[in-house]
Formats: C-alpha cells, structure tokens, sequence
C-alpha cells in the first residue's frame, strides 16, 4: 500500500478595512440596502475610468512587510477578462505579472508546538465582485438580482506555496494569517461575512518522489473548520482514487459542507482563459521606497512576537501567551491591565476565565468596548490582593462589573461586601456555628478533618461570604483543637 | 439674420456678446434653427437638446446683461459627439447596443465647458464606438460632408466635423484614436486637434482603446481651438493617466510666430498613395512657413510602415476589453427570447453590435488570447516603443513635424467597403495616437473638385502652444477660410 504526502497550498481574499473601495469613493460599510453604495465607477457603466485607493496600496504593503516579503517598486495592475453578471465590465482590476509582493513566508506552529515556515509565493491586490440574489434557489428562481455593494471592495490576495503538508497544518496557517492581518488592522477577518476566503490546491503523491501530483482546486471553504473537513475529504478522495489506479483530473472543486463533500465545477478543459493584459486606464505603481520604510516603521507587533514577549517579559505559561494573543484587542487588554497595576499571572487567570466567559477572544470591537475596562479589572483583583474581598466575592463582582460598568470599589461599598476581617466578630460567628453543629464537632473530634472545612463553609455563608477565609479557617481550627 | 450669426466664430461671437449686440439666446435659437432646416440633409447630429440649450443661453444672456460673463467660452454654442456621457441626454456612441442609454453623470470635458458657460446644442453622429474613417458604420443615419452631400465627412468624429463646417454647430469635441478628429477635421476643412494623451481628460468618454483614445476640438478657426483646448485641457482626479501640467493661455500665446521654429518634414509621409494634389498643396504650404520665417529639415520616421499595424493589433485588443461590459444585464439593449444568461448575452451582443465592431472585437480577442499574446499584443507594444522613439529622435533635431493629414480627400459614401482600404486612410495620423504627441489638422487648399485638403502639424509632448501657434501663423497668411460650404 502505497503512503501518499499531501501538498497543500492555500490562496487567501481578504477584503481591506479602507473606507471607500479600490477604485472608487463608494463606501465599503457591510450590508447595506442592495445598490445603494455604488456610483458609475462600480456599476461599469460606460466611459468610467479607476483611480487606485492609496490607503488600498498602504494596507497591502503593511501585510507584505509583515511577511516578509520583496515588494515590487514598479507593480501595474492587469485586467482580467470572464464574462459573470455579477462583474459589470466583465473583467476584474487584478494584478498579473506583476503583483506588488513576492517571496514572503509565515511561520506556524502546530498544535504540538511544531514550528513550521510556509512560503508565500505572490500577494495582489484586485477588486471584488457584486453579489447575485436568485428569486429562490438557483435551481427553481425564475430571475436573478444583482447587488453591487461588494463590486469594486478592495480585496488582496495571497497565494502560498505548496507548503503545507496536512489539512491540519492548512488549518493553523489560516488562523495564523488570520491572526496577522487582524493585528495590522487591514482586515476584520470576519469569515462568515466573506471578509476572508479561502481557495486550496491540493495534490497527493507517493511519498519519497520530487515531483507533485495533479492538482485540484477546492472552492467554497468558508470557515477554518471546513478548510480542514474539505481537505481531509479532498486527501482521501484522491488517495482511494490512486489505491483504485484511477488518475486524478486537474479540476475544480466546490465544497459543499451541508453534504460534507467536494464534487467538480469545471475540468481543465473549461478553463477560463483570462486574456490578461496590463490595464491601460492606471498608470505603473512606483512605490516610493522611503513610503515603504514609513510603513515598515508602523508596523505593530505581531503575534508570534507577541507571544515570546509575553512568556519571557511577564513569566507566563506558554499556553497563557498562546490564549491571550489570539487577538491584538485581546493582547492589549491585557497588557493595559498589568500596566495598571494588576500582576500578570492574576490577569492572566481573570482574563482567560472571566472575560472570555463574556467575550469571544477574537471579537476585537467588543474587547476593546468591554464593560469591565483593563484598569477596572485591575482596581477588582487589587481589592483581593488587599484582602478587602475574598475570590469568591470578587467572582461576583465581576459579573456586576459587566452588568454595570462600574468599578469593583464602587460595587464592593454599595452592596457592603468588604471583608470581615475582625476576629472577634468572626469568633463569636464561629461559637455559634460550633454550638448548632455538634455532630460535625464529634465527626472531627473522631477524627475526620474534613468536618472542619463544613464549619468554615458555614461561617462563610452566616457572613454571606464576606468573612476573610483564612482567618475564618484559624479561627474554626483553633476553637476546635481547644474543645 | 441668422446666416450672418453663425458665420461668427467663438472669439468673433463673444464680443459681440460683451458689447450687447446679440445675446446668447439669439445664436443658440440661428444654430437650432439652422439645424431644424439643413441637418435633414447633413445628418450631423443623433440629438438636438433644445431645452438644455436654451436654458444654458438664456442663463449666458443673464451673465453677460450683469456684466459677469464667464469667460471666452461664454454662450458659445458647442456640439458634443455622442462617444461623450451627458447626464440625462441619451448617449449611444453610435451604436444600437446602447440604444435608451442615459449617462447619470457628465464626462469631465462636458462638465468643464459647460461650467465655462458653453451651450450644448446636441450630440453628434458617429462611427460605432469610434470605429471608423467616414462614420458610415453608425448604426444610426448616414452623415453627408457639406463640401459635397454624396460623399462622407470622414470619422469618427464625422457628425462633429459636418456640423462645424456646415454652420449646423460652432465648436465641437471629438476623440481622436487612429485620426478620428483629425482626419474628419482634413475631409470637411475644419481644424481638429489631438491633444497629447493626458492632457485632456477621459472620463465619460465611452472608451474605444484606452491608450489610444484622445479628445479633443473641433472648430472653426485656430483661435477658437485654443480657446476650447484651455477650458478642457488639465489634470482630472478621475483619471489616473491625466497628466498635472500647467494650461498655458493658448490664445494668448497664438501671436508669436514661426520666426525661428525648425520645422521637419518626414519624407515617409510623402510616400506612394499619397494623392498629388494634397502633396502639392502640403508642399506649398510648407513652403508658405518657411517664408514666414521658419526653418525646414528633412526627417525620416522610418517605423511609419509599422504604424497601421501595431494600431490594428492594440486597439481592437484594448477594445475587445473595453466593449466587454455591454452584455444587456445593466444597460442598454437587452435582446429578447434568451433561453438563459448566455444565451440573451450572446443575443443581444450579436443584435447590438455592427459588422466593424464585432470584426474588432474578434481581432481583438485572438490577439490577447493564451498562446498568441506575445506574438500580438507584446510584440505591437514593443514595436510602439520604437515608434515613439522615432518621434524622439526627430524632436531632438526639429521643433515640429508637418505632413498631410491623410492620403486622399473626402470620398464617396460605398466607397471604401474594404475594411483594409478604409484603414488606410489612418496611415499619416496613426503615428501621432501611438505616441500621444498634439497634432492638428488645418485647412491647406483644396483638390480640383472643390474638397478641402488639411495639413497635419504634429509637436512634443505638451507643446499644443507650439503646434497652435504655428497653425495659426499660416491660418493668418492665407485666406483658405474665406471658402465656405453652401448648403441649400
């Protein structure tokens, strides 16, 4: 039996966070009415001409630096031509021969810590296309609507290079080229609205020989869960097909994950051919370099680096780092929490547990909006530090933090949930529960030293937990051995 | 009377205007008029916007009875060949595919003269998508030369060009890609000037070949060419390969003289098939330059032969792209009984298209196919390079280059049915579209059968003033413009 090595490589949309479009001053805002953010420019009406969004040109230069990548001075753009209503000139603004970045990398880890470098062969920037509404299913609708909002949205492009030896490994390059874009602020990464999209090429080949298998390519893979499941079906279907002596037809490939298969679109024989030329309407880009070095000098940190700081300038477990700079918001957070005054190891435990109870770690908008601001969650774990509220109490107060917005001291004073840490007034609680409780007294006299703890556990509740544990504890433990 | 009023040529109307001997209104309602009366015959125009006109005059009379006119432009009536979007004013390019197209939006050169206080009268026929050299293959009416009603004005800018000559309009806007304003310009003895690419803008021109495509005046006289270009001409945030040069006053720069200038005389553009009444007239008008004070060198471009070629590689490829859009989904014709998208798409493509169009969009296509581009549309551009060298080489010897503006006079409609012949009437203004350079055409003499004959004056980049001024120098030296074409 024949062992196969898959090759992977992944082409990436991401659709820019710029105001206006690519080549146009429509606005790019997410599901508004169906062509009310178009103008002549993306409705391709006639006599149009484009002219290049610069702030398009800064976020792709920004990602090609954070990849590492060799940015073309002199890139053009290129028109490519197929004929879909849902592209009003019936050719798309991309880039051909000359994109503006080439020969970059991303390095990855895996989920066993396995750090591996994935090439970057190519990134462009291009513009999307509009959207077609069927009046029911493709299948049945009697008509199709057009909706232009997305033609025209900026979108860059980042091709790797077949790299990737595993659906697994496709999985961890996507969220970490997720993670990268998120941290510059060019995309929002939001998959499920299509700000992010993913196209695979895959091929098999007996392991051991140079050269690659046929390749296919798969479309549809619209979540990091159905990248994995499509190429995991995608590896399988090519190996029982080779195990079966049947050939691999160079296709593509749609994913339906409803049905959780790949099934063909068009062989290489349909292929388009594109008829690329260089679009004559925009003139060469010539990237200043001194622009570039501005850019590069604005870069922030990005997540891997992030992670190292975090374990080495903070102490933390190398899990901690992992959870905490999934997202930049997420990452800045924290970090303005420990600035604050908090210790990094508590924040850490408070951000992990708690604030993800609340807040999904990549929902940037919403940490950086978060109830519980970084310095408030540090005003709450300084009044545990203090001893002014046990960690029970503070659990609470939390909760009441994100209700509220208040601050933990604000809280703590309204609902009188200071600490008791007067012992004469937890000493003459303690009597009494030790006078109600005789059993659990002869239980530990006999001895069972788990009655104690019940003891302490009904001091806690008569002070409504506001007793100081520890002193609770003592005070419970010494009345004892005296009896 | 109305004859007498649209005689006057802009700077002569404008005048007249600041001193309140005739307004605005009573010029646009002689030229609508006429063109009630003649343009049955010419067929100049595809639209007459009466309202748009009238209300653009009386607010020019307003200015000029309160003392503020606008400018030079101000109240001169101009026509607008339908390649250009007018907002609200149906705009076909000549072609049945956008038939009940209304441009929302103003091309940039439209908005600029109207904002200089120019009254639109109408749009003005065509060649399909500017494909042509006699604007016989508009899909709309046939356009007659008023020198000569049974033959063509020339193209594609034949509507703008008739109508200028024929008194149906005073200035107009054409677009020059192989020769199209200059060409037409030569057949009704008019003058037409193709700016350098990038001086004027081309935003809400329908486009034809992207890096081809000129637009540009069409007038009565020099003067009034300089006055048109100064309003059009400049940089547009809209369009990326509009050029940020300083617009010189090119009237004011008219008074100069050729004293001085080196003149060229590229011997390729005397070559066989060129008619020997325009080479003698060319000639003695080159001659007449020299008396006025210029010097003239002999030059060769010896990649001319190349020109029509690489022209009929590059632009049927730019427009195969461009006329890609028209597929009657958003605009335009829509034909009817498609079984499914492609089938209407075809349809209506098939229906929409005239004969030239589709042969260029064919051409077009095969030469940006996989396998055949650098054999094409690679090896046309390379060869285009060593055009524009050619013109480099010559300018650094000469200041500009005089040639006829095209190989034969006006001809007969039917004439030319061989797509090849009528390519070749492209052969002496090819040169100047593939290396952007500003040449114009002006009225030189005329053949034996009474035809108007233009001399082309081509310059460097950016040098309009120079070309403007030397056309103007010989305008002044002759009395070629005291012969008008008599329409019933």
């Amino acid at each position: 039996m024949t062992i196969f090595q898959t090759v992977i490589g992944l082409e990436v949309h991401a659709q820019l966070l710029t105001r206006s479009k690519m080549f146009c001053g429509c606005a790019t805002t997410f599901g508004a009415a169906p062509n009310t953010q178009t103008c002549p420019v993306c409705q391709g009406m006639p006599g149009v001409l484009p002219v290049v969004n610069r702030r398009a040109i800064e976020f792709a230069v920004r990602t090609a630096l954070a990849f590492d990548c060799r940015i073309n001075a002199a890139c053009r753009f290129a028109r490519k031509h197929y004929y879909y209503p849902d592209m009003p000139k019936n050719f798309q603004i991309s880039q051909y021969e000359e994109p503006l970045a080439e020969e970059g990398h991303l390095d990855i880890e895996l989920a066993d810590g396995t750090p591996r470098t994935i090439g970057i062969q190519r990134l462009h920037l291009e513009e999307d296309v509009g959207k077609l509404v069927h009046e029911g299913t493709l299948e049945t609708a009697q008509a199709s609507l057009v909706d232009f909002n997305r033609a025209g949205m900026p979108l860059m492009e980042t091709v790797s290079k077949p790299d990737i030896r595993s659906p697994e490994e496709a999985s961890a390059y996507l969220r970490a080229f997720r993670a990268v874009l998120v941290y510059l602020g060019v995309c929002d990464g939001n998959m499920e609205e299509g700000s992010l999209r993913c196209d695979a090429n895959v091929s098999i080949r007996p392991r051991g020989t140079a050269e690659l298998g046929t390749k296919v390519e798969i479309k549809n893979l619209n979540s990091f869960r159905n990248v994995q499941r499509a190429l995991e079906y995608e590896v399988k279907r090519q190996a029982d097909a080779l195990s079966r002596g049947e050939r691999i037809v160079q296709e593509t490939r749609l994913w339906d994950a409803d049905r959780g298969h790949t099934r063909s679109m068009r062989s290489k024989e349909y292929a388009h051919d594109y008829r690329y030329f260089p679009e004559p309407d925009l003139t060469p880009l010539a990237l200043d370099a001194r622009w570039i070095d501005e850019i590069r000098a604005s870069l922030p940190e990005l997540p891997r680096a992030r992670r190292r700081r975090f374990v080495s300038q903070y102490q933390l477990p190398a899990y901690d780092a992992d959870q905490l700079t999934q997202s930049r918001a997420l990452a800045e957070y924290f970090e303005a929490a420990v600035t604050a005054g908090a210790s990094p190891k508590a924040t850490a435990n408070w951000t992990m547990s708690e604030l993800l109870r609340e807040i999904a770690a990549d929902d940037e908008d919403a940490i950086r909006r978060s109830p519980v601001s970084p310095a408030n969650l540090a005003g709450l774990l300084r009044l545990m530090d203090e001893g002014t509220i046990s960690g029970k109490i503070a659990k609470d107060v939390f909760g009441k933090m994100v209700q509220t917005g208040d601050t933990a001291q604000a809280i703590v004073e309204r609902e009188g949930l200071t600490q008791v840490a007067d012992a004469g007034a937890i000493r003459a609680i303690v009597d009494d529960v030790i006078a109600r409780n005789p059993k659990a007294v002869a239980d530990f006299k006999n001895g069972n030293a788990k009655a104690a703890g019940a003891l302490v556990g009904q001091v806690m509740k008569a002070t409504q937990g506001k007793a100081n544990p520890a002193l609770a504890n003592q005070l419970v433990q010494e009345k004892l051995t005296k009896m | 009377m109305p004859t007498a009023l649209t005689a006057l040529t802009i700077h002569e109307l404008t005048e007249r205007y600041r001193r309140g001997d005739v307004k605005p209104s009573d010029v646009a309602d002689a030229y609508l008029s006429r063109i009630e009366r003649l343009d049955g015959d010419v067929g100049a125009y595809l639209a007459v916007t009466h309202d748009r006109a009238r209300a653009a005059a009386r607010a020019a009379d307003e200015r000029y009875r309160a003392g503020r006119p606008l400018g030079p432009l101000d109240g001169a009536p101009v026509s607008i060949k339908d390649v250009f979007c007018t907002r609200g004013v149906p705009t076909t390019c000549g072609s049945k595919i956008l038939e009940g197209f209304v441009p929302p939006y103003d091309a940039t050169v439209v908005a600029r003269l109207e904002a200089a206080g120019a009254v639109m009268l109408g749009k003005t026929n065509m060649d399909e998508f500017a494909m042509g050299s006699s604007t016989e293959h508009s899909a709309y009416k046939l356009t007659r030369n008023p020198w000569d009603l049974s033959r063509v004005p020339g193209g594609s800018s034949g509507g703008s060009a008739a109508a200028v000559a024929g008194e149906l309009g005073l200035a107009a806007l054409g677009t020059d890609t192989g020769g199209s304003i200059r060409q037409p310009g030569a057949f009704c003895g008019v003058v037409g000037l193709k700016p350098t690419y990038g001086r004027v803008s081309r935003y809400g021109v329908i486009a034809f070949a992207s890096s081809l495509d000129h637009p540009g005046p069409l007038t009565r006289d020099v003067r009034d060419c300089a006055l048109v270009l100064r309003a059009i001409a400049g940089v547009d945030p809209h369009d990326a390969t509009s050029v940020d040069e300083p617009v010189p006053d090119y009237a004011a720069l008219l008074d100069q003289g050729v004293r001085g200038l080196r003149l060229g005389v590229p011997r390729e553009y005397f070559a066989e098939g060129l008619d020997p009444e325009i080479e003698r007239a060319v000639r003695a008008a080159i001659e007449r330059l020299r008396d006025l004070g210029a010097t003239l060198e002999d030059v060769s471009l010896p990649t001319t032969d190349y020109g029509l070629a690489v022209y009929y590689i590059v632009a049927p490829a730019e427009a195969s792209s461009n006329l890609a859009r028209y597929d009657g989904v958003k605009y335009g014709l829509r034909a009817p009984g498609g079984k499914d998208l492609i089938d209407m798409e075809s349809r209506t493509r098939a229906a929409g298209f005239g004969a030239e169009v589709k042969r260029r969009i064919m051409l077009g296509t095969y030469a940006l196919s996989a396998g055949y581009y650098d054999a094409y549309y690679g090896r046309a551009q390379k060869v285009r390079t060593l055009v524009k060298r050619d013109f480099e080489a010559a300018f650094a010897r000469v200041d500009l280059l005089l040639a006829p503006t095209t190989p034969s006079v006006a001809f007969k409609h039917g004439e030319k049915e061989d797509p090849l012949a009528m390519y070749l009437n492209d052969v002496y203004t090819v040169g100047g579209d593939l290396a952007g350079l500003p040449a114009i055409s002006v009225r030189c003499g005329f053949s034996s059968n009474g035809l108007p004959i233009g001399l082309q004056i081509i310059g460097r980049p950016f040098d309009e003033a120079r070309v403007l001024r030397t056309a103007y120098s010989y305008e002044q030296a002759t009395d070629w413009l005291a012969r008008r074409p008599e329409l019933a």
